[in-house]
């Protein structure tokens, strides 16, 4: 197996951007099982793919620059890729709870628009 | 109906060969005619998918925007680990919805709009109204409705339309 040696300046940042990410990841699963309602729940992931990612690749840029001797920033084209489709995933699944919200009421016709201020009790 | 190719977009061309580039790790001559090669015809082949070109009169603006979207993401994030961590104290979190009455018309700046609260944790987008006049979002903290209205309207509303009108 090939030993490398890193630079202390790249090892220290990283390993705090890693558990910190990683932290952050867990967290926000944390989240998922905690809050009782599917509009909460929604909330805290996000932090896994914002945040969390974003430490995770800037880790990625700084071992690899460093392994290479070179700069290496091809990890931005995955911020932005994961920035473009994860707030359409997000908004789909807004949007087919509040629909199906809607469903259960006794006035189906009721636009999507008017849904009331607070969370409806779980059921 | 046959649609009518809007003009050149000439970002979309710029964007895809520097994608390439940066999939390719490389800045060879080769390289770089064929992405230029792929992103004319690429774009050539969208402007018949989506005649709707945005306008952005401000394109600097997007830095200040990059770095304020940068900033409330980490102390978003920070906000809501404190709420699923129970570190709020003996204060009850409330989530709900918040109806916000907008001015911006655009659809790319609403969408662009769109991508940031979704981005940020404890904001989900759920839709605006027909005509777009009405956003609707969901905030997991909700104290304060006017205050979300005031930090929607005054730090992103005025900013996006800046740059899209």
């Amino acid at each position: 197996m090939n030993h490398v040696d890193l630079p202390l300046w790249v090892t220290i940042p990283g390993t705090l951007l890693l558990v910190f990410g990683g932290l952050l990841v867990l967290i926000g699963s944390a989240g998922l099982v905690k809050l009782e309602h599917f509009y909460a729940r929604m909330h805290p992931p996000t932090m896994g793919t914002t945040l969390g990612t974003g430490c995770v690749l800037i880790t990625s840029m700084l071992v690899s620059s460093a392994l290479e001797q070179r700069p290496v920033i091809h990890e931005i084209l995955i911020t932005v890729f994961v920035v473009m489709s994860a707030p359409v995933s997000a908004m789909l699944l807004m949007r087919a709870a509040v629909y199906r919200e809607h469903r259960k009421r006794p006035e189906p016709t009721q636009p999507l628009d008017d849904i009331g201020g607070t969370i409806p009790p779980r059921d | 109906m046959k649609p009518t190719p809007g003009r050149w977009p000439i970002a979309l061309t710029c964007v895809l060969v520097v994608m390439w580039l940066l999939l390719n790790q490389t800045l060879a001559l080769g390289h770089l005619l064929i992405g230029i090669v792929l992103a004319v015809l690429l774009a050539w082949a969208t402007r018949y998918l989506r005649p709707l070109q945005p306008r952005i009169s401000r394109p600097w603006l997007f830095v200040p925007l990059l770095f304020m979207v940068l900033a409330d993401i980490v102390r978003s994030n920070i906000g809501v680990a404190r709420i699923v961590l129970g570190l709020v104290g003996e204060r009850k979190v409330r989530s709900g919805f918040v109806r916000i009455p907008l001015d911006m018309r655009d659809p790319h700046a609403l969408a662009v709009l769109a991508g940031i609260v979704t981005s940020t944790p404890g904001t989900v987008w759920v839709g605006v109204d027909e005509g777009g006049k009405r956003l609707t979002l969901h905030v997991l903290d909700l104290r304060d409705e006017s205050e979300w209205v005031r930090w929607i309207k005054q730090r992103y509303e005025r900013l996006l339309m800046r740059i899209f009108e």
